[in-house]
């Protein structure tokens, strides 16, 4: 009886609505004892308190943030510091010339977690802790950046297609299949070792790579915003802001653009998610941060050390516990914020 | 927020949690007894016997109960109607009696359905255990629904479909007996080129034939008790008209019962012959389509007659039932329509009436009706 | 001015199918294919038909949310299709609209009170100072709380929703509204509520109505006059009399007879119409109603009937009544 348990399913859901129709009136009810208005905003922000995944998410990539942006001023070294040992074993950080022909002068290389270098040191001696921090704000920085650029690319071009149709939709959107269409991977090879022929400024690949990042991934939200665009085009509310006279502009900043922003941010915030996870396996393929500059993906490389992969694991297992625990953070709000916007869908 | 209204909210999901719980822990056991399930019937000329059932749904603000105490019974070969508005739990008993309430936080809190099965058992489907429950569902009793292209699956053809639900209930049959079967049952059904229709995908039909295929494909199975939910709300008139002409022949032609769930009090009307009123979770009314249709007593049977236009019939102002629908959470104990209506007197403030029997099975939730007032008068 | 606030003639609007790669395959969807008729001022016309006759089509197109493929629209002495986009839009408040889902009409994010005043403060219909106490009034007239103002969609329900569509309507001070099943989506007991307010409004307000419904019982309450639509032309129109007590139609006829009566001794002999209402890509030749017709002729396969006048102003078009 296939048949009949898919119509059940539609019927439960159903139910679920109408359970939900049904409750709207109650918190009038009670609204109306306190005279408080309750926004569409603060409902969401209600529900999205509720579930219990969004907070541990927040907490995560709060603590990220915390970690990457404020865990430096605290710590006494520097990014690049290299450490070395002089021959009695006592540590040094020079970060002048060193003569390495004086006698027993050593780099510290990956030396073992201890109370001075808390995840121990890399392959050239640097402290892993201290470079964790920094390349969390690498990560998270080219994240929200490359997804800024994103939106702005994605969202007015998608607007466009949506709102105007016909030609401009046509040719718009068979841009966005050309960009998807493009593969990303072979690209920024091509672009990094384009980059190596013209010499350019390490600290410059790093912006240029979020711009690349950017434009290979505006295409989804164009897609997007385009859909929930035509979608809302045919929703009552805007044939009634056409029929009551409403102008262009406020049609589109009043009506429009808000009813879409939920569809937005949720993929925003899950888009942040895979774009840290682009940066990383791009800097892993030593095509993305470039060194000395630390990122997590970056960091993880040096796995490709056979000593590195089997004894120590300080030096490349904390940047990709980083990078899923971020990226897990990142998707728990995403999915809790989709639930809070579209109660509906959930379940 | 307020602290208060927090602090009740924790409270609300914590007793939720508590009893949603123990209603999923009692569904969730193995090997249930028979005996905590076998019942008897109290009458043998039902087909099914609602008794005091209950279904809440446990939410965030509160408990909703959904259906609140609904008694009422099917007889062999009868139609009874389910009306009352949206969010009146007409829906809900329908699942309840399914056994598709949507957990956690849908649960049967308390009553009975008695249903005697084919093998001669009767058992209080509230408390078989699934695996039971779904050789009934489908089997002996069938759902007819109100969207039929939801409930047609869009990758097979109607005869496989069909044959499908036959070749499941009749596993001694031939694959020519099967398709002779479902062709006959196709032209019951009233669609006129039955062997064309057998190839075809439901995208390929209309509205009013899909419904067709769907009561078809009801049929196919014999089943003692057919629950048609809005069958003809997403229809149009003259379909409706053809649907309701269908079913009313089969109605005779086959000895099954109906359970037929409608907001529409015209289609009520035509195809009824017992009416069960619903509000709020509650049964107001119930009785004989005539009882109901002519001598309505109950006020909200009676606005709700009257509120609706008949063609042929001149009000130059509609009567309407004024407000809405009491919030379902924290019902009131007095009469829940009591703030919507108009003959409310001091004995409404009372505890909530209790079904009293005006004779001849038509009963009525109303103080207006009770016996000791009309004495003591 | 004269006393007839609408004519409509001969509109005709068709929806391409398909996507336009190849121009020669273009087909499409006859919706409203030839509807005339015209409603006097402080009238309600019903319009009834079943789903895909074009009723709603014919609604918005003429308050020229869709662009007509053919046909003319005077409304209040202008003709609409001429008009430009600020002429048209200072007209739009003039005729206003009422949908029938409330949950998709409403702008979700935007509080009720902004909801009804934002195309007032657009076409300044109120001076400023007057505004609060215009949209509370507007409000008050449509069955609303004054602390709705601040509220916003999703606390109301269906019934509410509606009332808040119709003071959005109410508030531009219009002379038409087209009613697009306004109330299908209700509970019965809410049904008579909305009735009821538009009709209160109605005089109130001194309104013009297009009542578009396939709910012939409400039509009949509502309605003055009441046009029958089939497959995207009136197949009759007339007073309500003519069309509830005398009608000549044969689609008629059987449309009137499927609306079940909700009284359970009423016998009435129906006239059951077969198969389905053909698609409106590809109408039948002739009169579009003979597959369906229990008194086809010939004639009706081959030749479309003529819209005529059966007396003061009951028009009916079918191949029965021009013959004797």
């Amino acid at each position: 009886m296939n048949n009949n348990v898919t119509g059940l399913d539609i019927d439960s859901s159903n139910i679920n609505e109408s359970v939900d129709s049904v409750i709207s009136p109650d918190e009038k009810d009670i609204k109306q004892d306190n005279k408080k208005v309750i926004t569409p905003g603060q409902l969401v922000i209600k529900r999205f308190l509720r579930n219990k995944l969004a907070i541990v998410g927040i907490f995560i990539i709060l603590f990220m943030f915390i970690f990457s942006f404020a865990g430096p001023l605290f710590s006494s070294y520097g990014e690049y510091d290299i450490f070395f040992l002089d021959k009695n074993g006592v540590e040094f950080v020079n970060k002048e010339e060193i003569d390495f022909t004086q006698e027993g002068i050593a780099l510290n290389l990956r030396a073992n977690p201890s109370l001075n270098h808390l995840l121990g040191t890399d392959k050239d001696g640097r402290d892993v802790f201290t470079r964790l921090m920094y390349g969390g704000r690498i990560s998270l920085i080219i994240g929200f950046i490359a997804i800024f650029i994103q939106l702005l690319i994605g969202v007015s071009l998608g607007g466009a297609a949506g709102y105007y149709g016909k030609f401009i939709d046509n040719l718009i959107m068979r841009i966005v299949d050309i960009f998807n269409s493009i593969p990303s991977i072979p690209i920024m090879l091509i672009i990094s070792s384009a980059m190596l022929v013209l010499e350019i400024d390490q600290k410059n690949k790093i912006y240029i790579l979020m711009l690349v990042i950017a434009f290979l991934g505006w295409a989804g939200i164009a897609r997007l915003v385009r859909g929930q665009i035509l979608g809302l085009r045919e929703q009552e509310f805007m044939i009634a802001t056409e029929a009551t006279g409403i102008k262009t502009y406020k049609k589109i900043f009043k009506h429009l653009i808000p009813n879409v922003m939920p569809q937005l941010i949720v993929f925003a915030t899950l888009g942040l998610g895979s774009v840290i996870l682009l940066e990383s396996a791009l800097s892993f393929l030593g095509i993305g941060v470039p060194f000395p500059y630390a990122s997590w993906g970056n960091m993880v490389n040096a796995v490709n050390d056979p000593i590195i992969m089997n004894q120590h694991l300080n030096i490349w297992l904390p940047p990709g516990l980083c990078i899923l625990v971020t990226v897990m953070g990142f998707n728990f709000i995403g999915d809790g914020l989709r639930d809070a916007f579209d109660p509906k869908m959930k379940r | 927020m307020s602290k208060e209204s927090r602090e009740k909210l924790k409270q609300i999901s914590k007793a939720n949690k508590k009893a949603v719980n123990h209603y999923e822990k009692i569904k969730k056991r193995k090997d249930i007894d028979p005996s905590e399930y076998i019942v008897d019937m109290k009458d043998k000329n039902n087909v099914i016997e609602f008794n005091n059932l209950k279904t809440y749904f446990y939410t965030d603000v509160g408990i909703v109960k959904a259906v609140n105490g609904v008694s009422f019974d099917i007889p062999k070969g009868k139609t009874v109607a389910l009306v009352g508005e949206s969010g009146c739990g007409k829906s809900v008993t329908n699942l309840t009696l399914m056994r598709l309430v949507q957990g956690p936080s849908g649960q049967i809190v308390g009553g009975e359905i008695r249903y005697r099965t084919e093998s001669g058992e009767v058992v209080d489907l509230t408390k078989i255990p699934m695996s039971y429950m779904e050789k009934i569902r489908g089997n002996e009793i069938s759902m007819i629904f109100q969207e039929p292209m939801t409930s047609l699956n869009p990758v097979f053809t109607i005869g496989d479909q069909i044959s499908e639900t036959i070749e499941l209930h009749n596993k001694d049959m031939s694959k020519k007996q099967i398709k002779e079967r479902t062709i006959e049952l196709l032209t019951i059904v009233g669609i006129s080129r039955a062997d064309e229709i057998y190839k075809s995908y439901p995208h390929q039909l209309s509205g009013g034939m899909r419904q067709r295929v769907m009561i078809a494909m009801s049929l196919s199975c014999n089943p003692k008790l057919i629950i048609a939910d809005e069958p003809t709300t997403a229809l149009d008139v003259t379909i409706q008209a053809q649907i309701l002409d269908l079913m009313r022949d089969l109605k005779n032609q086959i000895n099954a019962s109906i359970l037929l769930i409608t907001h529409d009090l015209g289609v009520v009307a035509e195809m009824a012959d017992y009416v069960v009123v619903m509000y709020a979770g509650k049964i107001v009314e119930q009785g004989t389509a005539m009882d109901i249709y002519s001598s309505p007593k109950h006020p909200y049977t009676i606005g709700l007659l009257k509120s609706k236009p008949v063609v042929n019939k001149y009000t130059e102002r509609l009567y309407s039932i004024s407000g809405q629908v009491p919030n379902p959470i924290d019902m009131p104990n007095y009469c829940y329509f009591k703030s919507r209506c108009e003959k409310s007197f001091d004995k409404c403030n009372g505890d909530y009436p209790s079904l009293n029997d005006l004779g001849d099975g038509h009963k009525v939730s109303c103080w207006l009706y009770d016996k000791d007032i009309k004495e003591g008068r | 001015m004269s006393s007839e606030i609408l004519q409509v003639k001969n509109l005709v609007k068709y929806f391409p199918i398909g996507t336009g790669m190849s121009k020669k395959n273009k087909s499409v969807v006859k919706s409203v294919d030839g509807v005339s008729f015209s409603i006097k001022r402080g009238e309600i016309m019903g319009l009834v038909g079943e789903s895909g006759c074009g009723k709603t089509t014919v609604g918005r197109t003429i308050l020229r949310l869709h662009e007509a493929t053919d046909g003319e629209v005077i409304f209040d002495g202008k003709d609409i299709f001429k008009l430009n986009r600020s002429q048209l839009r200072k007209t739009r408040p003039d005729m206003q609209l009422i949908f029938q889902d409330p949950y998709s009409s409403l702008s979700p994010r935007i509080p009720v009170g902004d909801i009804i005043g934002e195309a007032v403060l657009e076409h300044k219909i109120v001076p400023k100072s007057e505004y609060k106490d215009y949209i509370l009034k507007i409000m008050r007239d449509c069955g609303l709380q004054d602390y709705h103002i601040s509220r916003y969609p999703h606390e109301f329900s269906g019934g509410q929703r509606q009332r808040i569509c119709i003071a959005r309507a109410i508030a531009l001070k219009p002379k038409l509204i087209v009613a697009d099943e306004p109330v299908s989506a209700l509970d019965v007991s809410i049904q008579a509520q909305i009735i009821n307010l538009l009709k209160d409004l109605q005089k109130e307000y001194s309104l013009t109505y297009l009542f578009i419904s396939h709910d012939l019982s409400v039509v009949e309450h509502i309605s003055d006059k009441v046009g029958v639509m089939y497959l995207g032309n009136i197949v009759e129109m007339g007073s309500k009399y003519d069309i509830f007590k005398n009608c000549m139609h044969p689609y008629t006829k059987a449309l009137l007879s499927s609306v079940p009566i909700p009284d359970p001794s009423y016998k009435c002999d129906r006239i059951l119409l077969k198969g389905d209402i053909p698609s409106a890509s590809n109408p039948p030749l002739g009169c579009k109603f003979n597959t369906r017709c229990p008194s086809v002729m010939d004639i009706c396969k081959k030749v479309s009937p003529e819209y005529k006048d059966y007396g003061s102003g009951h028009m009916v078009a079918c191949h029965l009544y021009t013959k004797s």
